[in-house]
């Protein structure tokens, strides 16, 4: 059952309740940024934004760590239950998994300077409409968060197919283009590790919107359907799409 | 400890249907008292409205609630403690292994060494620790000479947790023994009588965090030995103790079910908002 939106006759408790939401928030919002600015920083080849992106991920890290903390006595001292303690467990692994989002902006703005040497490979341009979903899977799961929202939730881990998919090309086609042109290899591992970092964003985005809906109704999200893998393209190129 | 209690519950459904909170709920095992249709009377005010619970040997029940919302009345209704309030009046059906224990023919001091009670407040009898305990077993004639008396004293205060800490001065008085081992001399005195059910108000309200650990873990020790029901004020301690949970609210039965779902994912809003502490 979500929660009523009732207070507690203890008020101190709805206060540490809503000051961790707004570290949520804050954490959910800085990872979103996180991965606009290094996507930004990829595009233009822009390696002070790209910095700046590595730098601001201490904030991100010390964020988590408040809201563990804080996370920790409240649960010590307000001894919570039913959808509160669902919901305080949640805010506990959801910082976790958020700060890890952080890392892999982080990961992305770290091959910023390499990439921004030689030229431009092909299955870059793939690269910004796959952020793009995979920031509004962020998004939205926090935002589902914020709401209780457990049939946005269920949307956000659905929606990750997207994400799931272009993963799949990009590595398809980057594939293609390191057979063809071999001395791109280096660069086109790092298009690759890119592409893997915001297939990732988009697996803890699903996480994130799977601990929402616990929270949300005390069952676990029903597991959707696993798209194409692509060890099983490298593995038999003849099995390609018949999944 | 708490491998038991899960492989106890695991595979359980939730029990009791959101439409219908009065649905008697399956326990495992027979059931050792069943109650049907409850409705408790103190003079015109209606204490306890249409409330059906089963009890049974392998769970602890808790009964939890708002002061005031009928879950001692209804523990009292068990061993017919109610039969001492002029005013009360007791209907439905209240059944001990089938038996009614409202009919005419029902022994109540019998059912009262069945279905035996511990209060809040310690209340050894003033005699000794010995005295305490055999005095049941004298009245209702369960041994037949002094050895089988000591036997039933010595185990009974075996099974209370409470020997060691009083088998050097067994004529020493009850009521010069600490709050918490005057309730555990309280629920031996209860055991020594070998009851089918023993029924807890507020066993734990006036002792302190380990002489409450202590009857805790006596209630786990106990629990399939007699059925169990506890009322408590204390959430946290129905969660630890019982197996079933009853929540009442202003003397109806709002839900009964799994403890571990009751705590955990409530199915009816009153519920929830009072384990959350959001009730009033």
């Amino acid at each position: 059952m979500p929660n009523s939106g009732t207070q507690h006759t203890v008020k101190a408790f709805d206060t540490d309740i809503n000051e961790l939401r707004g570290m949520v928030a804050e954490i959910g919002g800085r990872s979103e940024q996180a991965i606009a600015k290094a996507m930004r920083a990829l595009q233009k080849a822009d390696l002070k934004l790209a910095e700046e992106v590595v730098k601001e991920d201490k904030l991100i890290d010390d964020l988590e760590r408040r809201i563990d903390e804080l996370t920790f006595q409240t649960i010590a001292l307000r001894a919570p239950m039913a959808d509160d303690l669902r919901e305080l467990i949640a805010t506990f692994k959801i910082s976790g998994v958020v700060e890890r989002i952080g890392d892999y902006a982080k990961n992305i703005a770290k091959r910023v300077p390499v990439l921004a040497e030689g030229k431009k490979l092909g299955p870059v341009s793939l690269l910004p409409s796959m952020s793009q979903v995979a920031s509004e899977l962020v998004h939205d799961s926090l935002e589902a968060f914020a709401r209780r929202d457990a049939a946005l939730a269920e949307d956000v881990s659905e929606r990750d197919q997207v994400v799931d998919d272009f993963y799949t090309s990009i590595f398809r086609a980057t594939i293609t283009h390191m057979i063809e042109n071999p001395k791109d290899i280096g660069q086109a591992a790092h298009v690759l590790f890119i592409a893997k970092n915001l297939e990732r964003i988009g697996d803890h985005a699903t996480n994130v919107a799977e601990m929402v809906y616990f929270a949300s109704t005390g069952e676990q999200m029903p597991e959707r359907d696993r798209g194409e893998n692509p060890a099983d393209i490298l593995a038999d190129p003849k099995q390609d799409g018949s999944e | 400890m708490n491998d038991m209690v899960s492989a106890d519950i695991k595979g359980n459904e939730k029990l009791v249907s959101p439409d219908d909170p009065h649905q008697v709920v399956a326990g495992d095992g027979p059931p050792k008292m069943t109650t049907r249709n409850v409705d408790v009377y103190y003079g015109e005010k209606q204490a306890i409205d249409n409330v059906s619970i089963d009890v049974n040997l392998d769970n602890v029940t808790a009964f939890i609630g708002p002061s005031g919302c009928g879950k001692s009345t209804f523990l009292r209704c068990l061993n017919r403690m109610n039969d001492t309030i002029p005013i009360a009046k007791v209907s439905g059906d209240i059944k001990l292994e089938g038996e009614d224990i409202y009919a005419p023919q029902m022994d109540v001091v019998q059912l009262r060494a069945r279905v035996g009670m511990v209060f809040q407040k310690p209340n050894p009898f003033p005699k000794s620790i010995y005295d305490n305990i055999a005095y049941g077993p004298r009245i209702h004639g369960l041994a037949s000479n002094k050895d089988e008396l000591e036997h039933i004293v010595e185990t009974s205060l075996q099974r209370a947790g409470l020997w060691n800490e009083v088998k050097d001065r067994l004529q020493d008085s009850g009521t010069a023994l600490s709050g918490g081992q005057q309730q555990r001399l309280c629920i031996a005195r209860a055991i020594a009588v070998d009851p089918e059910v023993i029924l807890m108000d507020e066993p734990c309200s006036a002792l302190d965090p380990i002489a409450t650990a202590k009857i805790e873990e006596l209630i786990h020790e106990i629990r399939g030995k007699y059925a169990i029901v506890i009322v408590t004020h204390n959430m946290q301690q129905a969660a630890r103790v019982s197996q079933r949970t009853a929540f009442f609210h202003l003397g109806t039965l709002v839900e009964y079910g799994v403890t571990t779902d009751i705590f955990t994912n409530p199915t009816e809003e009153r519920t929830r908002d009072y384990i959350t502490g959001r009730y009033g």
